[in-house]
């Protein structure tokens, strides 16, 4: 098969390399073929392999996906040729590698850490897993900041201050973990023009989570609850 | 803009949306009603002059107009044009102005 390949920076260009079949060949493995076989200058990231690690997140042809978990057959369905790119909403590094520091710079601005109350002396606090509160977690927790999302997101591109799907998923997450001390600031933190008030719910983000996650659930959350917040003057 | 400003501002928008909804509805089936034989001018004055619940209703048409297109503008603004900061928040806030005068000088005009 045919696979054009991004090169270069932001102002790069593709490359097209012949590339061998293979039965349940994934993305990952055309692209570590060509760095392995044909082409040794070519940079990409990943590091498990196996869906875990969220760093081989690329656009291929068009979609961002996980590429260690995309089978070619899944992502080129029956043409011949796959093209591949660097994730889009981020600065382009070289070829398939981006910039990620923007978009974990704002899990950090959307007072992503956890912070509890109790020490190590303490004994553990008790969540029931049936809990209404530990349900709405479960839902958004398997996310892997892989950066599809966030690839995927229009308000990312019109708005470079918008904090994205993930990091709102994470304040999310948090903001409905019961040990959590910090609500009402990463509530603040994600409200507004840059926070969960501009998503248009477009939904492209729960489309392509490779985690079946829901950001845009955790954002709809978020807008409620901010909104009763400012309502009531406790914002 | 405080954020609490910027949610309320989230909020006003969707209520307002809320109220336009409602009040297209109203006003688009009465429209459709009352001419179903033909109208001039002069027979709508006759019908609307003096109605004081459809002064109301009109008021609030007005008043939703108002809030709404600014804010939904705001974010048109900053998301296509990238417009943002303090100059965009007072263009906007004369165009609130200029509807709600205008909107009320028709409001005025038909029913009163």
């Amino acid at each position: 098969m045919t696979v054009r390949v991004w090169r270069g920076g932001a102002a790069g260009s593709f490359q097209a390399f012949e590339v061998p079949r293979h039965a349940s060949q994934t993305v990952l493995d055309v692209v570590t073929h060509i760095q392995r076989v044909l082409d040794p200058t070519l940079a990409y990231r990943f590091a498990c392999r196996v869906g875990m690690c969220g760093s081989c997140a690329m656009t291929v042809n068009g979609v961002a996906r996980w590429t260690c978990r995309t089978h070619i057959d899944k992502a080129i369905k029956n043409k011949n040729e796959i093209t591949i790119e660097p994730l889009r909403n981020l600065p382009v590094i070289r070829d398939l590698v981006t910039d990620m520091r923007e978009f974990f710079d704002k899990w950090a601005r959307a007072k992503g850490s956890f912070e509890g109350k109790r020490t190590r002396r303490d004994d553990f606090a008790l969540i029931s897993p049936a809990s209404e509160y530990r349900k709405q977690v479960d839902a958004g927790i398997e996310c892997i900041g892989c950066g599809v999302c966030y690839s995927s997101c229009d308000v990312v591109a019109w708005n470079p201050e918008y904090l994205g799907p993930a990091a709102l998923n994470r304040a999310w997450t948090l903001i409905k973990d019961e040990r959590d001390i910090k609500s009402m600031e990463r509530l603040r933190a994600v409200s507004g023009d840059a926070g969960c008030h501009s998503c248009h719910t477009h939904m492209s983000c729960t489309e392509r989570c490779p985690k079946q996650i829901s950001p845009t659930a955790g954002i709809a959350g978020l807008k409620r609850e901010i909104s009763l917040a400012a309502l009531r003057g406790t914002l | 803009m405080s954020f609490r400003a910027q949610t309320l501002l989230w909020v006003a928008q969707r209520a307002s949306a809320a109220v336009l909804a409602l009040c297209v509805l109203v006003h688009l089936a009465t429209l459709i009603y009352a001419v179903r034989g033909g109208l001039t001018a002069a027979e709508i004055l006759s019908r609307t002059q003096g109605s004081a619940a459809w002064f109301a209703f009109y008021s609030l048409f007005v008043l939703a107009i108002v809030v709404h297109v600014p804010i939904g503008l705001r974010a048109v603004l900053g998301e296509w044009l990238g417009w943002r900061g303090a100059i965009r928040e007072a263009v906007l806030f004369l165009l609130a102005l200029f509807l709600a005068f205008s909107g009320m000088k028709a409001v005025f005009g038909v029913f009163l």
